[in-house]
């Protein structure tokens, strides 16, 4: 028997206020389920994002486009790591792909995963790079001229035809990755909005209130990161880019918001069964996380800030603090919904009759630790995946390519 | 010779193929519970008395006990609820095991509406969540009426334990994979009780086949007015409360 655990749950029983089902004393989701949320939220924004380009073709905007493409990449090979870690048997994970039961939201996870990561982003990278792959194999010395000749599976032909082909292949794959991106999160969004039996989570708006937020997560991150990687590559930040791109964070910031704002008043209105048991729940347990971190600093700090830099005129390196706030702000606020969504979800009984509390493991594996290490990998992946296919080199490729 | 491009195209077909292999290597496997014994021909369900509970807690020892369930009280498959209901019409609810070693205690209180006793378990819904979260199969409904989890197959993910609107299921710390009330499923096939009915000292709980007319299930339905938990989930329980609290949740 596990004595820890035992020792954690002895911990949490005399924490509980009210009356809770004696099940209900183990926390069964953990950090980790909010973790992995969270991730897959950055993974559908930054892609939406590189859409947007793509598909309205904002000039502004297209010194992110790459850039969101790779952040995407990074954050999508970790995304079931955390669901992988959480599980009681991750050996058993493959019977997921085997014995599905179709059913079940939660099995369709790996088929809706795989065709997202193959079928749409590692497609639309490659296409995307092709012609790059194919300069760079060239140019470069042993053995990084192999490594890129292997990522362009040995095509050679840059001829204007086959760019345009690839081209061509980048808008169709954007046209069904659109749809994809909102598939991947809407349904994470789903495995909860589905479960009647928990008021928190029963909701047919948290697959929206899941996309919109996932839309404004990742946006802020690729700002961040775009604020942070040129200076570091010893280019200087486009300000019509930032000013976009904000724009587009500042308009999803306000769907978001109402949507959430919507689906509060739908509860407090319709006032059923369980509004008293949640009532205690976001006053009590959540206040700190929902009240302070997610609207007060991570959603209306961040659109003040917004709304000020739109009105009056600042110069550029006040504008660039501000921006770079907001999105820090942004990041805390929707790591923080993702947290009030998953462990609120699990702090009241279903009985209604009281609450309970999650105590976090530090070193354990559903744990602080493992928790930050998976939030960290996804940027030394970027880290590695910039370095091995420059983001915004398309200059230096011309260069290389007419030498 | 075989080019690539035919190659990959048959070797594909190996994937569904491989499921569908492993689908019926695990189908073949499966062997009646008992000779003899036909799950088609029965459908099983249980009857709470409210009126005779005295909150002895000797069946959530005795399932305890028989399934191999952890002692501590954070794990379980059925528990007794003690409800409290005062003339100011607030309720306490309090779990019975929860008041062991709290001896001498008296209720003073001339405030006290009505009390009574819950026995709570596995409702072996009609129509359950957790059969329908499960994402590998693991938790399934028997052809006798008895949600079961297949722990070789569960992967511990624990959606089955979120869907449960009734508290019902825990993660077992041993095998980490899901665990509950299985009506004793072992013991009823053989056409013996569920150890908790089996040890009820007042006959509280009332274990049968409802497609038998002559069951004690049957009997009790038909002289008690029953209720159901959270009907309005339309999980459609086949565990039947007689005399019912609206208090209990």
């Amino acid at each position: 028997m596990n004595h820890e655990l035992l020792e954690r749950l002895a911990e949490h029983l005399s924490e509980v206020t009210g009356f809770i089902y004696p099940n209900e004393v183990e926390i069964h989701w953990s950090i980790l389920v909010v973790v992995y949320p969270y991730i897959t939220g950055l993974v559908a924004g930054a892609f939406i994002l590189a859409s947007l380009v793509q598909v309205f073709n904002v000039k502004e905007v297209q010194p992110t486009y790459r850039l969101a493409l790779l952040t995407a990449l990074a954050f999508l090979i970790i995304a079931p790591l955390p669901l992988l870690l959480h599980l009681g048997h991750p050996f058993r994970s493959y019977e997921i792909f085997l014995t599905p039961q179709l059913k079940s939201a939660m099995a369709m996870f790996g088929f809706v995963y795989l065709w997202y990561l193959m079928a749409v982003l590692l497609l639309e990278l490659w296409f995307e790079f092709r012609k790059d792959l194919v300069v760079w194999s060239r140019a470069a010395a042993f053995p990084l001229n192999w490594l890129y000749r292997v990522l362009s599976f040995f095509s050679t032909d840059i001829s204007e035809k086959a760019v345009a082909f690839d081209h061509k292949a980048i808008k169709i794959i954007t046209l069904i990755g659109i749809p994809s991106a909102f598939l991947l999160h809407g349904y994470v969004g789903f495995i909860f909005g589905s479960v009647k039996a928990n008021p928190w989570w029963s909701s047919v708006l948290m697959p929206l209130v899941f996309l919109m937020s996932a839309i404004v997560s990742g946006i802020a991150l690729v700002v961040f990161l775009y604020m942070v990687v040129t200076p570091l590559s010893g280019k200087s930040v486009s300000m019509a880019c930032l000013d976009k791109i904000t724009s587009y964070l500042f308009y999803a910031v306000i769907v978001d918001f109402t949507l959430e704002v919507l689906d509060f008043i739908h509860r407090l209105y319709q006032s059923e069964e369980s509004i008293k048991i949640l009532s205690r729940l976001v006053t009590d347990k959540l206040f700190i996380s929902l009240w302070i971190i997610q609207v007060l600093l991570g959603m209306l700090l961040p659109l003040g800030i917004l709304i000020v830099v739109k009105s009056l005129r600042i110069n550029e390196e006040l504008r660039r603090l501000f921006y770079f706030t907001a999105a820090i702000l942004i990041q805390l606020g929707i790591f923080a919904t993702r947290w009030n969504v998953v462990i609120g979800g699990q702090l009241f009984s279903k009985s209604f009759r009281g609450l309970t509390t999650y105590k976090m493991e530090v070193v354990g594996i559903e744990g602080l630790i493992t928790s930050l290490v998976l939030l960290i990998t996804p940027f030394i992946i970027l880290a590695v995946l910039l370095k091995l296919l420059p983001a915004g080199e398309n200059e230096n490729v011309a260069a290389a390519a007419s030498s | 010779m075989i080019d690539r491009r035919k190659f990959l195209k048959k070797a594909i077909w190996f994937i569904p193929a491989a499921g569908l292999f492993r689908h019926f290597v695990k189908e073949g496997h499966a062997k009646p519970a008992t000779e003899g014994y036909d799950p088609a021909n029965h459908l099983y369900g249980m009857g709470i008395d409210i009126d005779k509970c005295i909150g002895c807690g000797r069946c959530v020892e005795a399932c305890k006990t028989e399934n191999n369930v952890p002692k501590e009280p954070f794990f379980t498959r059925t528990w007794v609820e003690r409800y409290t209901i005062r003339k100011d019409n607030s309720v306490e609810v309090e779990n019975i095991d929860s008041r062991k070693g709290r001896v001498g205690e008296k209720s003073t209180d001339a405030d006290v509406l009505r009390s009574f006793f819950v026995p709570k378990l596995c409702n072996q819904c009609d129509h359950p969540p957790c059969v329908q979260v499960c994402p590998v199969g693991a938790t399934f409904s028997t052809d006798d009426g008895v949600v079961l989890v297949d722990s070789k197959r569960c992967i511990g993910c624990r959606y089955c334990i979120q869907a449960c609107p009734y508290g019902a299921r825990y993660l077992h710390p041993e095998t980490r994979t899901a665990d509950k009330c299985t009506f004793c499923y072992h013991r009823i096939v053989k056409g013996l009780l569920p150890a908790c009915v089996e040890v009820c000292p007042t006959q509280a709980r009332i274990f049968g086949d409802l497609k038998s007319m002559a069951s004690r299930l049957v009997r009790f339905k038909r002289t008690k007015r029953i209720h159901v938990l959270k009907a309005h989930l339309n999980t459609e329980p086949k565990v039947y409360y007689g005399n019912l609290d609206g208090e209990v949740r």
